[in-house]
């Protein structure tokens, strides 16, 4: 199968196979280990499902954010991105 | 006490996540890929980085500048035709008649601008609001008032504001009665005893039993209004100037008619995620409505 019409870099491949893991993940720990909706400071009923979306979606903003405010030095907005993803399934 | 979440079912919904990769997730890694790229067309990309990103969200360079100020026609314009279409619906929706022969024909009437297509409504309102041949326009310059949409920004925007709103109007209107039909009549006896005025009934009643159908309604104008496109590319084509052009309307000058991929791909995953956020803030609240309902 000739993939090149979808223009793929190493950078981009990467990017979405840490997606698909994170999902993948996701999917088996809920067949595995079903859990509780849990109440946090947002007072949100989340799964681990619905933060790892909040992380997601969060995460780009900050990325976004960083790139339109400081600069295109992007690196700190992923290390911001993970202490967010750190605090998102800590406390959210 | 809460029972714990199985997540097994999900698996019964993988043969629509195979339909959905191939008409929704393989286009979009694709944009994704675009976004960090260059191409001068033949398939041929060169790597950029961040660098459209950058120059889109950098208010200075063209993109940027084009971005944001589609941007801000956006949202004006769906806070616009929110500001009007919500008030107006529930207006309607509580003057319609409750029962009789009236209701059936009420709603195929509220219904019949939902069922004419997006490009359908741009053509009728084109030609309605022209000065030489429309009937709105042309009633509207023998008034003696200067209307010409193709010219003036202010007319342009009057004459798209109006079509969205006879367009979508009804939607709001039917979810609100529909919301107002679900009203047990024992509140209105209630009410009646303890002799509540009209405005008292509205304020503790229906606007309350409301609530729902009306978050509903606003999620689906604001997402429509913040997409859309047909209508105004019908009439106005994004002028006069830049004065309609949408975020919609910009990224297809961008990808179809300057075909800078890269740029346009970049618009269109911020446009997404804005989008993205935004109906997940809706979704919260609305689950969240529904939670405290199924509470009460």
């Amino acid at each position: 199968m000739d993939l090149a019409w979808m223009a793929w870099t190493w950078q981009t491949g990467l990017f979405f196979i840490g997606i698909a893991a994170a999902l993948a993940l996701m999917t088996t720990l809920a067949a595995v280990r079903p859990e509780r909706p849990r109440v946090g400071v947002l007072s949100l009923s989340t799964t681990r499902g619905d933060r790892l979306f909040i992380t997601l979606l969060g995460s780009a903003f900050i990325h976004l954010a960083w790139l339109g405010i400081v600069g295109p030095d992007v690196w700190w907005a992923s290390a911001i991105s993970l202490f967010y993803a750190a605090a998102v399934f800590r406390w959210v | 006490m809460i029972k714990p979440v199985n997540q097994k079912a999900w698996f019964l919904v993988a043969p629509v996540l195979l339909i959905v990769a191939f008409s929704a997730v393989i286009p979009l890694m694709t944009v994704v890929n675009y976004s960090v790229q260059d191409t001068f067309g033949n398939n041929q990309f060169f790597w950029n980085g961040v660098g459209w990103f950058s120059e889109l969200l950098d208010r200075s360079t063209d993109l940027g500048g084009r971005f944001f100020d589609s941007l801000g026609r956006n949202l004006l314009f769906s806070a616009i035709i929110l500001a009007i279409e919500v008030p107006l619906g529930i207006v309607i929706a509580l003057s319609m008649p409750r029962e009789g022969w009236r209701v059936a024909a009420t709603l195929v009437l509220m219904a019949l601008p939902l069922l004419i297509p997006w490009n359908v409504v741009g053509t009728i309102w084109q030609i309605f609001a022209r000065g030489d041949i429309g009937l709105l326009g042309a009633a509207v310059n023998a008034l003696g008032v200067d209307y010409n949409y193709v010219s003036n920004p202010l007319h342009a925007w009057i004459t798209i504001v109006t079509m969205d709103v006879w367009h979508w109007t009804s939607l709001v209107a039917l979810l609100c009665y529909a919301g107002l039909k679900s009203i047990p009549d024992a509140y209105y006896q209630a009410a009646r005893i303890d002799g509540a005025s009209r405005w008292a009934v509205f304020r503790t009643i229906q606007l309350p039993k409301m609530q729902r159908v009306l978050l509903i309604a606003v999620l689906l104008r604001f997402m429509d209004s913040f997409m859309i496109y047909t209508e105004p590319f019908v009439v106005t084509g994004g002028g006069p100037g830049n004065s309609t052009t949408f975020l919609s309307i910009e990224l297809v000058k961008l990808a179809l008619g300057q075909f800078d991929l890269g740029k346009a791909a970049a618009l269109s995953i911020v446009y997404n995620l804005i989008i993205l956020a935004v109906c997940w803030v809706f979704y919260t609240v609305m689950t969240k409505a529904d939670a405290k309902a199924g509470a009460a």
